[in-house]
């Protein structure tokens, strides 16, 4: 026999379900309940760089969007800095960097507006490539799965980040790379997420 | 203030896996290639906070939230409380709690619920709290009913509250649902079963708690949460335990 180590076990995630809305975005639901909804504004009105906007389905196994998901983003500012109390440096007032993400519910696109994050530091001294941290969660998925959206603009940083480099498959790196365009004058990102088959999109055990 | 330690890594035996055969709508959602373990960054280190001015002070009583002026939810009142703990069992102060249920019926406010149960127009079905400086939430609400939902023909969801939490890195994100001491259905619902072990489902009951309980009034359930534990130094070259 051995000592007993005193660690707790996490408590297991269970799918959020088909209503997930009604918990973390009630106004999609169909009703208003709270005077404010958290998620709705990931860069606030001050915020430094390009604003953007990023679009997107996440398609399932049989080529069918998924019209129930909700994603949320975790990002830098433009100056890479996440607004959190381990990290040196300050973010513009009201940026939250975080948002929430509701698909529309007869097609399953979805989109934020956002401004483009600078790139972070890595580990070890290297640096990371402009990016955002994403999280998906919806009926059927049993724990929600982290991606990242990188920028095809960003060929440079790209090719030197540390994550992109470290998935064995290349091919597989696209899946995690949005492909820049324009619409009615603004930036308009594409990122599609395939949760199965050819191109499956790289999920990250973070 | 330094960026602290990487977060301990996520027992994936524990948790359910992505492809759970008899939960049939994870078929074509689950992933079939391997997750490619990601050493952890700042990305994944850090996560949004919140404050109490992002939260109103009825929010996490759900009896009330909703409900017209004088009026109250229907349904078994209660008080589902406990505290959000990391795997070192420390306290996670000031994080935010998100729930979701069904009514008493088992009727879910949202336009793409059509189950025959009606709505309860003093009731909402979601409500959010911040943990206090010892990791204690509460809320109040009413116990949601079981409902019918398309898995196998006849399939039943057990009573349940979902429950969103945020501690303080993004790779803490974690929703669950919590299930009550007691219900028959448990042992039948193909979600629960999506966990590995006995074990792990049962730490998603929550029990009955007479001494939270108020006489005459309000009955009471604890669930504790348990969030990813930290180590407390980061080790940048060798990942060393602590």
């Amino acid at each position: 026999m051995v000592q007993k180590l005193e660690y707790l076990k996490e408590t297991p995630s269970q799918t959020a379900g088909p209503y997930v809305h009604i918990g973390l975005a009630p106004g999609a639901a169909g009703f208003d309940i709270y005077e404010r909804e958290l998620g709705q504004d990931i860069a606030g009105p001050n915020a430094k760089g390009e604003r953007i906007r990023i679009e997107g389905l996440v398609i399932d196994g049989t080529g069918s969007p998924v019209k129930d998901v909700l994603l949320e983003a975790w990002q830098a500012n433009a100056d890479g800095i996440y607004p959190h109390p381990e990290v040196d440096g300050d973010v513009e007032e009201g940026f939250r960097g975080w948002g929430r993400v509701i698909t529309n519910f007869e097609t399953g696109e979805w989109g934020f507006d956002t401004v483009k994050p600078g790139c972070v530091p890595g580990r070890n001294g290297s640096t990371q490539a402009p990016h955002i941290n994403l999280w998906i969660v919806a009926r059927g998925i049993n724990v929600g799965l982290n991606t990242r959206i990188y920028f095809d603009d960003e060929a440079e940083a790209n090719a030197k980040d540390p994550i992109i480099n470290m998935i064995e498959w290349e091919n597989r790196r696209a899946t995690l790379i949005a492909k820049r365009g324009e619409r009615d004058g603004q930036v308009v990102y594409r990122f599609d997420v395939y949760l199965q088959g050819e191109s499956e999109t790289v999920f990250f055990d973070i | 203030m330094p960026l602290k330690g990487e977060f301990y890594q996520r027992d994936r035996e524990w948790h359910p896996p992505a492809y759970t055969h008899d939960y049939k709508t994870s078929v074509a959602r689950s992933p079939q290639k391997s997750l490619i373990s990601l050493d952890q960054t700042v990305s994944e280190i850090t996560g949004p906070r919140f404050g109490h001015s992002d939260i109103a002070a009825l929010d996490n009583d759900l009896i009330y939230n909703y409900a017209g002026e004088g009026q109250s939810a229907i349904g078994e009142r209660i008080i589902l409380h406990g505290r959000v703990l990391d795997e070192n069992a420390r306290p996670v102060p000031n994080t935010l709690v998100e729930a979701w249920q069904a009514n008493a019926g088992g009727r879910y406010r949202h336009k793409k619920d059509t189950y025959l149960a009606p709505i309860d127009p003093n009731f909402g079905g979601c409500g959010r709290t911040l943990t206090d400086e010892n990791g204690y939430y509460f809320f109040r609400t009413v116990k949601p009913g079981a409902y019918p939902w398309r898995n196998w023909v006849n399939s039943w969801r057990p009573a349940h509250i979902h429950l969103s939490i945020f501690g303080t890195g993004f790779t803490q994100r974690l929703i669950t649902q919590c299930y009550f001491e007691g219900d028959p259905l448990l042992g039948k619902c193909p979600i629960v079963k999506t966990i590995p072990t006995q074990e792990g489902r049962d730490s998603l009951v929550a029990a009955l708690d007479m001494n939270a309980t108020i006489p005459l009034d309000t009955i009471a359930y604890k669930f504790d949460i348990v969030l990813r534990g930290r180590r407390s130094t980061l080790f940048e070259n060798r990942l060393e335990g602590n």
